[in-house]
């Protein structure tokens, strides 16, 4: 039986099939090259036929700490990066052509340079004879050098001078939606600039602070070279206990099992963030 | 509140957007800027709105100077072209919204609007987000919260444009029996000039940075004191001559005398189409001609003729209508056209 709401919904749906065609190719190679070797990883987790290695992974004190060092390292970066990135957005929506200009050229300019060139640079500033250390003692601010490198706090630089960007732009984008009448409004009907930032900017932006948190966090979550550089063996994350699993234990069923337990966790933290930022959203067009 | 604006002159780099403007709005008086986009008029609104700080010259409300006051201390309520309604906060949250800057206690924060809502028929959409509202509805909530904390002067910025045509004559309406009843002094930016004419105590009209006339729309509609206030309002047919020895010669249509007309010179001479008299009512006119009839629109209440004498450009007609009348004249048909002093309003050349 053919209802007129049936052939209604043809041509809609024959579009949607078109459209399915043009995301075909991207959706094959995740497929083929994500998709498929993650499973196969997870798969080895129980390749024995039982669940020791993930209930190891799961349970064994040591790895259960290094993964909550590895969540309050990624949750740190996040909001430093969204008390960074907020101010900055803002400056970007207010800005003339050029500061735009500016801005987004030094935003972009370091994802031109690799993640290890930039690691290897922040080593070069920040290490005992490094250029930060010595321009202090220079100028006769310090005795000895700071310790600036193989700590936490030159993770945290590292990661988030990497992870920045990510946070700036769902933030940017936000703001540009708004319509600038709106703070216009605010003030002509009473408002301070703080009130009308406060009470109709802010909360029109949390979507895109949602989206920046739950991009950076993820991102930080699994971070490998950076924290393992700028971090000199003091600093562990979750990814650096997987990476010597495979090289060094060459235990790939613990480390595939290490891997489902950070996947399972990622998944958790970005379905939270996700409500949340939500139902901020709901509130806005 | 008495609005008073002296001297105000507004360039952004080479370009001069206000060059001098003085206009006063009387309390309880609406008073509208009417003028082509370009004009100045969004500039001069952000000026008294306090959103744009003018070069020169002074905004005084009631015996404040208020230049150079942030527009949250000068107590004006203001309605965007777009609404700009806070679209995260209900229809009540958004007029509250001018009340809690004030610091007003919250019982008398519900009891006002409540009021308000009462006031632009909406009290069952209060719970309401903008979105969920149809354009008029937002409208009158913009217009809700502009006048709930009672301002000083109240700004419209063309808060009608994005209407239908229906919808925004019934608003016009409504917004004028308020503005009427509240005495609430008001200021009216638009660029549509029937609206102008239909909801103004007075209008300015605005060309170029300065006021070229202010006046009742009687006074802007019938005598206009630029060729261009006569062409921007209404329909016109200006129609050149030249005067000598107390008669102004219209090529085409004979001589006419004036009173208003200059000794010598060129002569402009606004003839509105339904001042036009044509057919019988042509013969006794001092200036007549002979025309052939282009075309005849049909406009339920008048028929509009397009007019093409032997001489001269095309010309206007409007002839009321009533159902029992045969209509006037055909197209391609030949009529007699005229029309005599009275008629006429000569134009001042500035």
């Amino acid at each position: 039986m053919s209802s007129p709401a049936a052939e209604r919904e043809g041509p809609a749906r024959k579009r949607e099939r078109h459209l399915l065609l043009l995301g075909l190719p991207a959706i094959l190679l995740l497929l083929g090259l994500f998709a498929w070797p993650v499973l196969r990883l997870l798969a080895m987790s129980v390749q024995d036929g039982t669940l020791t290695q993930l209930e190891r992974a799961a349970t064994d004190e040591l790895y259960v700490a290094v993964l909550f060092d590895s969540l309050q390292i990624a949750g740190l970066v996040m909001v430093i990066c969204l008390l960074l990135a907020y101010p900055v957005a803002l400056w970007l929506t207010r800005a003339g052509p050029l500061g735009v200009a500016l801005g987004m050229f030094a935003l972009l300019l370091p994802f031109w340079t690799s993640v290890l060139v930039r690691t290897y640079a922040w080593m070069v500033l920040l290490g005992r004879n490094g250029v930060v250390n010595r321009a202090l003692r220079d100028w006769g601010l310090i005795e000895q050098p700071l310790p600036l490198l193989h700590n936490l706090g030159g993770v945290l630089i590292g990661m988030v001078h990497v992870l920045l960007p990510y946070m700036v732009f769902p933030i940017y984008a936000a703001l540009l939606r708004i319509d600038p009448d709106l703070s216009r409004a605010a003030e002509g009907l009473g408002a301070s600039r703080w009130s009308a930032f406060r009470r109709v900017v802010l909360p029109l932006s949390l979507a895109g602070v949602g989206a920046g948190c739950a991009l950076v966090f993820v991102l930080a979550l699994g971070f490998f070279i950076t924290p393992a550089l700028l971090g000199g063996g003091r600093v562990v994350m979750i990814s650096m206990l997987i990476e010597q699993q495979v090289r060094e234990l060459l235990d790939w069923p613990f480390a595939a099992a290490l891997s489902a337990v950070l996947l399972t966790v990622t998944l958790a933290v970005y379905a939270v963030i996700n409500r949340v930022s939500r139902s901020a959203r709901l509130a806005t067009p | 509140m008495r609005l008073s604006v002296t001297g105000i002159v507004k360039r952004f780099g080479a370009v001069t957007a206000l060059a001098g403007i003085d206009l006063t709005v009387e309390e309880g008086e609406f008073l509208t800027i009417l003028g082509p986009s370009g004009s100045g008029k969004t500039t001069l609104l952000k000026a008294v709105a306090g959103f744009e700080v003018p070069d020169e010259g002074q905004v005084h409300l009631g015996d404040q100077d208020v230049t150079l006051s942030a527009a949250r201390h000068r107590n004006v309520g203001m309605v965007f072209q777009n609404y700009a309604l806070f679209p995260h906060m209900t229809v009540a949250e958004n007029i509250a919204f001018p009340l809690e800057m004030r610091r007003v206690s919250k019982p008398e924060i519900t009891k006002r609007v409540g009021e308000t809502l009462a006031l632009v028929e909406l009290e069952t959409y209060g719970a309401r987000l903008p979105r969920q509202l149809s354009g008029g509805q937002q409208q009158r909530v913009a217009l809700a919260r502009a006048i709930v904390f009672g301002p000083a002067l109240l700004l419209l910025d063309e808060p009608f444009g994005a209407l239908d045509r229906k919808l925004r004559e019934s608003l016009q309406l409504e917004v004028r029996r308020l503005q009427r009843r509240l005495r609430l002094t008001t200021l009216f930016i638009t660029h549509d000039q029937e609206e102008a004419l239909i909801m103004s105590d007075r209008i300015a009209v605005m060309d170029q940075g300065r006021i070229q006339q202010i006046g009742t729309p009687a006074d802007v509609y019938d005598k206009p004191v630029s060729r261009f206030v006569a062409d921007f309002i209404g329909e016109s047919n200006l129609i050149e001559g030249t005067a000598a020895n107390g008669q102004v010669v219209l090529p085409g249509f004979g001589t006419l005398a004036h009173p208003d007309a200059p000794a010598s010179g060129p002569v402009t001479l606004l003839l509105r189409p339904e001042a036009m008299r044509v057919g019988a009512e042509a013969r006794a006119a001092h200036c007549q001609a002979q025309c052939t009839v282009l075309e005849a629109i049909f406009l339920g209440l008048s028929i509009k003729l397009r007019l093409r004498p032997e001489q001269g450009p095309d010309l206007l007609a409007r002839l009321p209508l009533r159902p029992s009348d045969p209509p006037p004249a055909a197209e391609g048909s030949s009529v007699l056209v005229g029309f005599s002093p009275e008629d006429v309003h000569v134009v001042p050349r500035g």
